[in-house]
């Protein structure tokens, strides 16, 4: 069947723009006019939950006791938003998100460029097993490994400086860590892949004129590497700004939570209605969702160069 | 860049017998060793000790002096005594056949028809990828908001938001699992499609043409031709689909903390070392269950994508 197919594809793409593919696709009208209705009813039911909480967040909660919640009328401004930001601190917890991404960003990208580099450009015998450790590790589920891992956290005690805590438990520098730990993992295998695309002998002729390894890697690899980094870094901010699990058992302290796992606390103790959670969890989901309109692109092929290997 | 251009001609077999400068095996080690080591202690070292410790009994208060070995005690409760595991395992087991029964099998038909190029393909394409970019805590308030029993988005459209009729879709703990799962599936559908347009990409549409204008129909040419073209992306979407199953916590916690009705390996887990009775042996019994299921999907899979790199 596969040999039949090629052979056909070979003859047809001898005249390409065939006059028959095009009858064809004009006799499939009735068809597509109804794919575009299926797709059209699919994407209001896919949005509708967005829309939904956001259409909630717009309304003041009085408005929505007396209309119910399901209903047009009332109010609708911005209260809700500003209630949320001022009243539970958002700020912080931003901050803190910032404290935890930014730097697990760059150190996750930078660590796994290295060994992609080591095991992409060069051809020692333990290169197969390291990438199947770092494959493999990325894919375990974290509940697997977080009990000795909490353990390990209490028990690895940490200057003052790098924790209020004492130790890599309920720090800063521990949720760093095994962000980077394990996201490193699906990087080493993304860049590993890029860079076995560029050409061997461009480095070969750095090493001819003297380049040491580590100027092979900084200065001529890693610049051919950018798109890949570009898609890596959308994708690897959007997992780690939304880690809920790591944040919620690391980090004890309420305060120092990063904003995707503070809501959770903060439900309950200040946002008591859905109008407020709705516009707190809009707030929450801004940064994802300026990656999802400004980064698309991006963020679609750095999880598309993990899915189509080789 | 610059020096590729200044460079002599290039020898002609460049990866046999190199030889490196102690600075350069130094540099390579480091650059790999670095990262490797926070693997092996992150991730691989508390891999080993959750096997190991699942033999032990502690509570984790003590040192390590309070440990007491416990043999295959642990198992033998979780698989007779503990009640939440049948639940919980029910509970990931019916996670995983959703997952393969909706998401992996929809997202695949979106992408085959967002793949003709329609008119207004991307706009589709970007509404039903939305979802996967917010984070699955945010997806687990986005289910209170829309399955709220009152004040909900499906009670209120389907009329079921009065007091004599409510339909409880997060208490009831024989609904609440149904809820979770349908917003599940809302941000996974996207994930695969994506998947499966990244694959499709890679089919040469001329052999479609082809197909079609031998006067195979749709469904012949998807078969046919599409398919067996797939096969790379499938086994991704077949381990992304266990793995996401297997690590499923953050809606349920959310909602209920994995209770009543929402258990799941994960959430007991989390509940043995963060409750108020931390027990880290049969937490670790636990974990050990939820690893070896992970690493049954895991290492075949790593063995078939790197199979490739040891032949060539």
């Amino acid at each position: 069947m596969t040999a039949a197919a090629t052979f056909t594809g070979k003859q047809a793409s001898a005249q390409p723009g065939s006059p028959a593919a095009k009858r064809g696709s004009r006799g499939a009208r009735p068809m597509r006019v109804f794919l575009h209705c299926f797709l059209i009813v699919t994407c209001l039911i896919w949005i509708a939950p967005v829309l939904y909480a956001l259409y909630t967040s717009l309304r003041p909660y009085a408005d929505t006791v007396t209309h119910g919640y399901v209903s047009v009328g009332g109010h609708y401004n911005f209260s809700n938003f500003t209630t949320a930001w001022n009243e539970a601190d958002l700020p912080l917890y931003f901050k803190n998100s910032a404290i935890i991404t930014i730097p697990a960003l760059l150190l996750t990208l930078w660590l796994a460029s290295m060994a992609a580099f080591v095991v992409s450009r060069h051809s020692f015998k333990f290169n197969l097993l390291m990438l199947m450790i770092f494959t493999a590790g990325n894919l375990l589920p974290q509940q697997a490994i977080i009990t000795p891992l909490y353990k390990l956290y209490i028990t690895i005690p940490l200057p003052a400086v790098l924790s209020d805590s004492g130790h890599l438990d309920d720090s800063f520098t521990g949720l760093i860590l095994i962000h980077v730990a394990f996201q490193t993992g699906f990087c080493v295998f993304v860049l590993a892949n890029f860079m076995r695309t560029i050409p061997g002998e461009i480095t070969e002729a750095a090493r001819v004129d003297g380049a040491s390894e580590w100027r092979q890697y900084w200065q001529v690899i890693l610049p051919l590497c950018r798109p890949a980094l570009a898609a890596l870094a959308t994708l690897e901010f959007t997992w780690i700004y939304n880690d809920f699990f790591w944040a919620t058992v690391l980090m004890q302290t309420g305060a120092n939570r990063p904003i995707t796992a503070a809501l959770n606390n903060l439900t309950g103790q200040f946002f008591t209605d859905n109008n407020l959670i709705s516009a707190a969890s809009m707030i929450v989901a801004i940064p994802t969702l300026v990656v999802f309109f400004a980064l698309q692109r991006q963020f679609v092929s750095g999880l598309t160069l993990g899915a189509s290997k080789g | 860049m610059a020096s590729t251009t200044l460079s002599p001609p290039r020898p002609k077999a460049p990866n046999r017998l190199r030889r490196y400068t102690v600075r350069d095996r130094a540099a390579l080690g480091l650059m790999a060793g670095v990262p490797l080591l926070l693997s092996l202690a992150f991730v691989w070292l508390p891999a080993l000790a959750t096997v190991a410790l699942s033999f032990f009994n502690w509570t984790g208060i003590g040192g390590f002096s309070d440990m007491k070995p416990a043999g295959l005690e642990n198992y033998r409760i979780i698989f007779t005594i503990y009640p939440e595991f049948p639940p919980a395992i029910e509970h990931n087991l019916l996670w995983l056949a959703v997952f393969f029964v909706i998401p992996a099998p929809f997202g695949l038909f979106l992408a085959f028809q967002l793949n003709k190029r329609l008119r207004g393909s991307s706009i589709y394409q970007s509404i039903l990828f939305l979802p996967v970019v917010l984070s699955l805590a945010l997806v687990g308030f986005m289910t209170e908001l829309v399955f709220s029993p009152t004040e909900g988005l499906v009670n209120n459209l389907t009329g079921h938001a009065g007091q004599n009729n409510l339909i409880d879709w997060l208490g009831d703990p024989r609904l609440n699992i149904w809820a979770v799962l349908i917003m599940a599936c809302w941000r996974q559908t996207g994930y695969v499609m994506i998947l499966f347009l990244a694959g499709l990409k890679s089919v040469d549409p001329s052999l479609q043409e082809a197909a079609s204008l031998d006067g195979a129909n749709e469904w012949q040419s998807f078969r046919h031709v599409v398919w067996p073209a797939l096969r790379s992306i499938n086994i991704v979407v077949v381990v992304i689909t266990v793995i996401e199953s297997l690590r499923a916590f953050d809606i349920v916690y959310i909602i209920n903390q994995g209770t009543n009705g929402l258990q799941l390996l994960s959430t007991l887990i989390t509940a043995n070392i963060i409750g108020e009775t931390s027990r880290i042996g049969f937490g670790s019994a636990l974990a050990t269950i939820l690893l070896v299921i992970s690493l049954a999907f895991v290492l075949p899979y790593v063995y078939i994508t790197f199979r490739k790199d040891t032949r060539s």
